[in-house]
């Protein structure tokens, strides 16, 4: 196996196990190889379903159900997901101009207009095809999920179903099950996903089996208690993988396998490389300098570049909170009480989603948590042109987060879909003077350890390897 | 004595200055960019040598800062002019701890510690309305010189109100103003209070405090200097060389590279390196 190219500092800890080659062993790099093949093949069974005119469930990162949806065999598509794949392929200028030929406004959502252009195309993307919608499911999440719902009931004459989840009644109040309010907003989601089973059955034309519910969301418990871990695993110095990056691939599975054996599988083996890479201190491809918190959604035009505008300086981004808001709450590590499966699904919803919403609406109280428990040196703030509802309330949360902490802080504009409203040379200007002042920061803080070590003894080298630490 | 040189490549102008190891400018040179940033950025460098009286050996630490910092092919070192005018504007007036910088094609406010650390900055943002570029679509729509623009808009009295946040349309709107009978004078005070509304609002995302630094090239503009300072209520840092600010700072951080250099590592850690490397 090819060492990976480190840059100028050893990606493996010298003080960590004696194994000759750590890096040698298969395990490193496995969730990115399989993560990529579990794609290849989710798309080929879309593909098949839609070459047999099946229908699909068309669902959302926030709140998507598919433990649900599962047991009634629908292929599971994820619209977001695929207009954010005609990006990362550099297509999807292809697609938006064709929505806006359509009519649609330069100023809306970028996922909703190459997925109206998907559509217009018979469902053709450069992945492959997807099948039409026999049905949508989504949650108040996001508004855009409602309106853009719509526009394949007025296509299609689909099934739209809303899944109303209540969220935070205000900041710092989150309640909890036991709670009256919780109870009360339990009870309603409960309700709601009845209704959803009896539109299941209808559409599908098969009954609801509550055995397969349960064993998907047995599925469902091992990979948020494994992605939960995941991310707490990336505690480590150096980090064992990149939030952006890595951390999206990640995501992919985690939505398009959820309540899956396979995604499952994957977590599980996820954990396990990701613990291997904690013991014996490798980390990402970077020489980590700067370790960094990413809160929105990534630019998917030049996904590879913009993430190598930070890594170019050694920024590594250790956590970010669209790992948690796409992730539909998973982060959480909810696990569902599989004797009581519905109650638990809609207690689980409620959770996940509210969580979700919350790490976009209440992110300073959740920036601070991990500012200090990721060892952050600062946090990119990312608002996109075209998403109203991540970026809205940005850079109020940014003064918010600045009034609690002392942290450097960056905030750059793109877009996650449109490349004609990513500069890259503008992006660039001010990321390298972000980097200019955390130099600056890492220097100042260098030079008062020199002067304050210099006056007290200094102590031994601690392990920051949450894997190892009081071994 | 050391000396040291700063090349800012700006989007319309190339500047280069030259300080000695005292911080006394010693050489300087101004010119258009045109379309060949390199030959541009060698130029300026060439003439502020010639300016200095200096051999180009003699200078021993080169950054580049600007749009075209990484054309600068004869520098030690590029650094941002974001973090170039904040050292700059911190050692014109060490009492700054806000800079305005308006360039050709971009605004950037930017808020800066004692020692010229850069905390917080915001730029306009993939757009030139609220720029120097703006002053120029008003300079080409009424065909007067741009250095005359703020003399002239000084005399205006009931400056029109210019709704357009952009610098394309901005053209026809002044056209329109005219159109409509208004002087040039209060068209073009109009405009210059247009700009200083936008860049205000700039200076507020990272925080006014009371000692703004005004910089760039269209410091150099009464109007826009006044349409700042009664928008904002005080009185701006403006210095003769604030169009050079950026080559400034860029220098002053070639001149820190030098006299670190200089010092053993051990007084370094003990922050010796610190004072003697910040102006």
């Amino acid at each position: 196996m090819e060492t990976p190219k480190t840059g100028n500092s050893p990606l493996v800890n010298p003080h960590a196990s004696p194994l000759a080659n750590p890096l040698a062993n298969p395990l490193v790099g496995r969730a990115n190889r399989d993560g990529a093949q579990l794609f290849r093949d989710w798309f080929s069974t879309l593909g098949e379903a839609a070459e047999r005119g099946q229908g699909g469930a068309y669902v959302f990162v926030m709140g998507s159900l598919a433990e649900l949806l599962r047991t009634f065999d629908f292929p599971i598509v994820f619209p977001e997901i695929n207009s954010l794949q005609t990006a990362v392929r550099h297509l999807a200028h292809d697609y938006l101009n064709e929505a806006e030929d359509f009519g649609y406004s330069p100023d809306i959502c970028g996922y909703v207009k190459a997925d109206f252009a998907t559509q217009m195309r018979g469902g053709q993307l450069p992945m492959g095809r997807i099948p039409k919608p026999a049905l949508a499911v989504y949650t108040n999440a996001c508004n855009t999920y409602i309106k853009w719902a719509e526009i394949w009931e007025r296509m299609y004459e689909t099934p739209i179903f809303t899944l109303d989840v209540p969220g935070t009644r205000s900041a710092g109040r989150v309640t909890g099950p036991g709670h009256v309010d919780f109870e009360n907003d339990r009870k309603y989601v409960g309700g709601q996903i009845a209704e959803l089973i009896t539109l299941c059955e209808r559409v599908s034309g098969q009954r609801f089996d509550i055995d397969r519910l349960r064993e998907a969301l047995g599925h469902a418990n091992t990979m948020n208690r494994c992605w939960k871990r995941v991310l707490e695993l990336n505690r480590s110095r150096p980090a064992l993988f990149n939030a952006l990056t890595d951390g999206t691939i990640y995501l992919g599975v985690a939505n398009g396998l959820r309540g899956d054996a396979k995604g499952a599988a994957y977590f599980t083996d996820l954990v396990e490389e990701m613990e291997y890479k904690a013991a014996h201190g490798i980390g990402t491809l970077t020489a980590e300098e700067y370790r960094l918190l990413f809160v929105g959604v990534p630019c998917y035009p030049i996904f590879r570049r913009f993430n190598e505008l930070f890594t170019e300086w050694g920024g590594t981004f250790v956590n970010s909170t669209y790992l948690w808001f796409a992730s539909g709450g998973s982060n959480l590590g909810f696990e569902y009480d599989l004797s009581r499966p519905l109650e638990s699904l809609a207690e689980g919803m409620l959770l996940a989603v509210r969580d979700a919403m919350d790490s976009m609406f209440f992110s300073p109280a959740i920036l601070e948590r991990m500012i200090a428990d990721y060892a952050a040196d600062g946090v990119v703030f990312h608002p996109i042109k075209s998403c109203r509802t991540v970026s809205t309330g940005l850079a109020d949360s940014r003064r918010s987060l600045l009034s609690k902490v002392d942290t450097a802080t960056l905030f750059i504009e793109s877009d996650h879909m449109d490349r004609r409203v990513v500069s890259e040379a503008q992006l660039k200007n001010r990321i390298d003077a972000f980097f200019e002042g955390l130099a600056t920061r890492k220097r100042q803080s260098v030079i008062a350890a020199g002067v304050a070590g210099a006056a007290t003894p200094q102590s031994a080298p601690t392990s920051s390897n949450p894997a190892t630490a009081g071994a | 004595m050391a000396y040291a040189a700063g090349v800012d490549v700006g989007s319309t102008q190339t500047k280069a200055i030259i300080l000695d190891e005292e911080r006394r400018i010693v050489g300087r040179s101004l010119m258009m960019t045109g379309a060949n940033v390199v030959r541009a950025a060698q130029e300026s460098f060439d003439q502020a040598l010639a300016d200095s009286g200096l051999r180009e050996e003699e200078v021993e630490y080169v950054v580049g800062t600007g749009y075209g910092r990484y054309k600068v092919t004869f520098g030690n070192t590029q650094v941002t002019e974001i973090s170039c005018h904040g050292r700059g504007a911190v050692h014109m007036f060490p009492a700054t701890r806000t800079v305005i910088d308006m360039g050709g094609q971009d605004t950037k406010a930017i808020s800066v510690a004692a020692n010229g650390e850069i905390v917080d900055f915001c730029m306009n943002d993939k757009c030139a309305a609220g720029t120097g570029r703006f002053l120029g679509a008003a300079s080409s729509a009424l065909d007067i010189p741009l250095d005359q623009l703020g003399a002239t808009a000084m005399r205006g009295e009931r400056p029109v109100k210019i709704s357009t946040t952009c610098t394309v349309f901005a053209e026809s709107e002044v056209l329109s103003w005219l159109g409509k009978g208004k002087k040039i004078e209060d068209v073009l005070l109009g405009v210059h209070q247009s700009i200083g509304a936008r860049s205000v609002g700039l200076l507020r995302r990272v925080g006014v405090t009371d000692q703004v630094t005004f910089t760039g090239g269209v410091a150099r503009n009464p109007a826009m200097i006044a349409a700042l300072e009664s928008r904002l209520d005080l009185k701006l840092n403006v210095s003769e060389e604030s169009h050079f600010m950026g080559a400034i700072g860029a220098a002053l951080f070639a001149l820190d590279r030098i006299l670190a250099s200089r010092i053993p590592v051990a007084e370094a850690l003990t922050g010796t390196e610190g004072k003697e490397a910040t102006a």
